[in-house]
């Protein structure tokens, strides 16, 4: 790195920011200074203030109190094209670019090369070309950007902002959707950029990540300035507690205690199960009162077992039994049915309905279960709902909110809380702390033992594998849609798992480069 | 019961008050009620009845609309329904004509639900092909005649009285109180409602979002078809051609007027019907008022823009944000 960041001039510096809805004080006196050429992580819970603070420096909310410099020169953007012309750039997480339109005309919307009034496609072809071979990116620029994996669309998001002349760009939690290996890819591009004299500011929920890219780490708690870093002299424990303010003990808590376990009674099992294209055939036993975990990388085949074993998706070959009878799993009602329970990754499209209050997204799964001709009397809503919502901490407490306006974390609590009601004897949990706050993760991971402790099976899948190893009894681990190893005992632990893995990735990653 | 008379039915309920009051103006008369031959006459009267056709077929739609879906077809299973009615009245029982109208009302329902549960088709190009093919079906049926009937019982049905109360407004009325009974007194209504929100999440969590879908057009097609006995039945009389012409778009806005969001889930039955009526107020109005037909267009456009922006969350915002500005000015 030519610029060491304490050298470098501060690009962008936000002093004493203060922002307000209504009576909710987000953003109290925050200071915020982004030097030219580092990364620099932007940390905090859901609702610390992050976004409230990328959102006012780039114009989208108008700003209480507080001044923004650039390079030294005052700047009030009052849009976020204000702001990109100004030469702030925003990538959100949900990339804003248009899927049906090609990579190119992506690249050059609103600034097609023109001649004659005429758009020259070829060229605008060429310098797409060009733009992106220096991301290191060869693609077909002319194929609609929605064909293209969120890592490339993400890297095009990027490509345009910085070809818009930015000299800061804001990627907030860019790396939420991407496996390994595009994350990979991403940091790359990140490091070359802040070569050539960008500061970026990077949004993340993944403290590996974090640690692994920035060069500095600004906290944010409840809307205040927590603390500046250095990342390299700043101990992951230390990071936590400026965080959340509080000793984080449970995350890391034993599970040894329940963990000498007799043999269990069999809750499902499935025998060479599976489906010719989605996920090779599997043994795979659950038991009452445990907790198996799915462990593999993205693409692996988790989520897709996961989907058979609820009944999202139809095996086409094997034999399920539920309690040792022979069942068919065709559909998710079938699942239900049988008392499984399956909370999927993406939350808000397979999970929440949003504009639904509290109450009616708990007693969904219940009522479906019931039946048409045996609804739920209000009162029975209202008491299951205010039972769970006090049950799980699911805040605020109040049953009648639309859980579209809830947190991540309190969605999925909302979603637990959902299968928890139809009292299910199984419950798979895909990816059940991806984007939830520090402080919701530990209480979920606490929660995975409670309901393992009451004789639930608990399918679990996570990336996480510290975590895996925190909760499972057993680990199957998957790659390349099969199921390729069962560790149990003292035999789980993050090493074994990832020699599972790991065992042909030099061959897989050779594959992905060329 | 909150969807049933939610407390966010006060535009709509204003809305009503100053097109009445507007009314009341035009036409010094027009509150005016009398008995005659044991039946109320009035402009109110003639708004609640002329209404009925469109209020039937809101109950339908915005059922359909709940889901996430639309029926362009109604005006044409109108069109079919009215015919048969036409058709059989002269040679049938009341209930034979009844039951093969509603069946055929059923039947089209079962068809569009069929191409949007089944076939995942859109809502919008499933239903356009009954639209265009029903109008066809219904001109086979009157075999391109206007069929006039006399049988007492049918007229009845769109002309005669109870308790002083035009039997469509009745029907009308019972319909909601129907459709309310078991959309709301079983679970259907909670189910509909997380179908349209996302049923992607409702599949997963064991709802039969397709069974949902399916049952809302059959529900939409009986609707349509009751409306097309009811039309006919006024007219004493089936037009193939016209009968139901353009009532979908009506039907479609008194939804809306209503409030519930094209986009899907949250659906209110009660404030579908008072969108239906607040058309036929105005229409009546116009009508009334001595002023052209044509301007009945416009000022219907000029009303549904206010309605919508009285809901717009966006202006309520702008209005939340000028009222706090006089607070802290003050």
């Amino acid at each position: 790195m030519e610029n060491s960041p304490d050298s470098a001039a501060s690009l962008l510096e936000a002093r004493g920011i203060s922002k307000s809805f209504g009576a909710v004080r987000a953003l109290q006196q925050v200071d915020f200074t982004l030097r030219a050429g580092e990364i620099h992580a932007l940390l905090g819970e859901n609702g610390a203030g992050k976004s409230t603070l990328i959102k006012v420096i780039t114009g989208v909310f108008p700003r209480d109190a507080g001044i923004v410099r650039l390079g030294g020169e005052e700047v009030a953007p009052r849009s976020a094209k204000a702001a990109l012309q100004a030469g702030i750039a925003t990538v959100y997480q949900e990339v804003n670019l248009l899927p049906n339109l090609s990579v190119a005309q992506n690249l050059f919307l609103d600034r097609q090369p023109m001649r004659f009034g005429m758009v020259r496609e070829g060229e605008m072809r060429r310098r797409a070309k060009a733009l992106l071979a220096d991301f290191g990116l060869d693609i077909d620029v002319s194929a609609p950007l929605g064909n293209y994996s969120v890592a490339i669309q993400h890297v095009t998001a990027i490509a345009r902002a910085v070809d818009l002349s930015a000299r800061v760009l804001i990627l907030d939690e860019p790396t939420a959707s991407l496996d390994r290996h595009e994350v990979e890819i991403l940091f790359r591009i990140m490091r070359q950029l802040a070569k050539r004299g960008i500061g970026i500011v990077f949004v993340s929920h993944f403290l590996d990540q974090v640690y692994e890219i920035s060069d500095r780490i600004t906290v944010l708690r409840n809307g205040r300035l927590v603390g500046e870093r250095e990342t390299a002299s700043l101990l992951r424990l230390e990071l936590i507690r400026m965080m959340l303010g509080r000793e984080l003990a449970e995350t890391t808590s034993a599970r040894a205690a329940t963990r000498e376990h007799q043999a269990r009674e069999v809750c499902a099992s499935f025998e060479s199960y599976g489906k010719s294209g989605y996920v090779a055939p599997f043994n795979l036993e659950l038991r009452h009162g445990e907790v198996v975990g799915l462990a593999g990388l993205l693409g692996s085949g988790r989520t897709e077992t996961a989907r058979l074993v609820f009944g999202a998706e139809r095996a086409d070959r094997g034999q399920a039994r539920v309690e040792g009878a022979p069942v068919r799993l065709h559909s998710p009602r079938d699942g239900v049915r049988h008392g499984f329970g399956y909370c999927p990754e993406e939350r808000k499209t397979d999970g929440i309905v949003a504009e639904l209050t509290v109450r009616e997204n708990i007693v969904l799964a219940l009522q479906a279960k019931r039946g048409l001709h045996r609804p739920l009397s209000r009162r029975e809503q209202d008491e299951i709902a205010s039972r769970y919502v006090k049950m799980l901490d699911i805040r605020p407490p109040d049953p009648e909110r639309p859980v579209g306006l809830l947190s991540g974390g309190n969605q999925q609590k909302v979603l637990l809380a959902r299968w928890l009601a139809t009292s299910p004897r199984l419950l798979v949990l895909d990816e059940p702390t991806r984007g939830i706050d520090v402080g919701a993760h530990a209480e979920i991971i606490r929660l995975i033992r409670e309901l393992c402790d009451d004789g639930l099976a608990l399918l679990v899948i996570s990336s996480e594998l510290d975590e895996i190893v925190t909760y499972s009894d057993r680990v199957v681990v998957l790659r390349d849609r099969a199921h390729v190893e069962e560790l149990a005992g003292e035999a789980i632990d993050v090493g074994n798992i990832l020699a599972a893995i790991a065992v042909d990735s030099v061959a897989v990653a050779l594959e992905a480069h060329t | 019961m909150t969807a049933l008379l939610p407390r966010r039915g006060l535009a709509q309920i204003l809305a009503l008050i100053v097109i009445l009051a507007v009314d009341r103006v035009v036409s010094p008369q027009f509150f005016d009620l009398r008995l005659q031959d044991g039946r109320l006459f009035g402009s109110l009267i003639d708004v609640l009845n002329r209404g009925t056709p469109v209020a039937l077929l809101s109950l339908g739609m915005v059922l359909v609309i709940a889901t996430r879906g639309i029926d362009l077809s109604v005006g044409a299973v109108m069109a079919i329904s009215g015919a048969i009615a036409a058709s059989l009245a002269d040679n049938h029982s009341l209930a034979v004509v009844l039951a093969a109208a509603l069946g055929a009302g059923l039947i089209c329902g079962l068809w569009n639900g069929f191409l949007v549960a089944v076939l995942g088709m859109q809502p919008i190009v499933a239903t356009l092909i009954l639209m265009v093919a029903g109008r066809g079906i219904a001109q086979l049926i009157t075999e391109g005649r206007i069929v006039t009937f006399s049988s007492p019982d049918l007229v009845w049905l769109g002309n005669g009285s109870i308790l002083g109360v035009p039997v469509p407004v009745a029907i009308a009325l019972g319909m909601l109180m129907l459709t309310g009974a078991v959309v709301r007194g079983s679970a259907l209504g909670l189910l509909i409602e997380a179908t349209g929100g996302n049923a992607r999440a409702s599949e997963l969590a064991g709802v039969g979002t397709r069974a949902m879908i399916l049952a809302v057009y059959v529900w939409c097609g009986v609707c349509a078809a009751l409306a097309g006995v009811i039309a006919a039945a006024d007219i004493m009389g089936a037009d193939a051609n016209n009968a139901g012409l353009w009532l979908e778009l009506d039907a479609i806005l008194a939804v809306v007027i209503g409030g519930t969001s094209l986009f899907g889930g949250r659906f209110s039955l009660v404030l579908a019907v008072l969108g239906a009526l607040i058309i036929q107020t105005m229409n009546t109005g116009i009508l009334l008022s001595g002023y052209p037909p044509e301007f009945n267009l416009l000022v219907k456009a000029m009303v549904v823009l206010a309605v919508l922006l009285l809901q717009s969350p966006k202006l309520s915002g702008f209005a939340g944000i000028v009222t706090r500005l006089r607070g802290t000015k003050a």
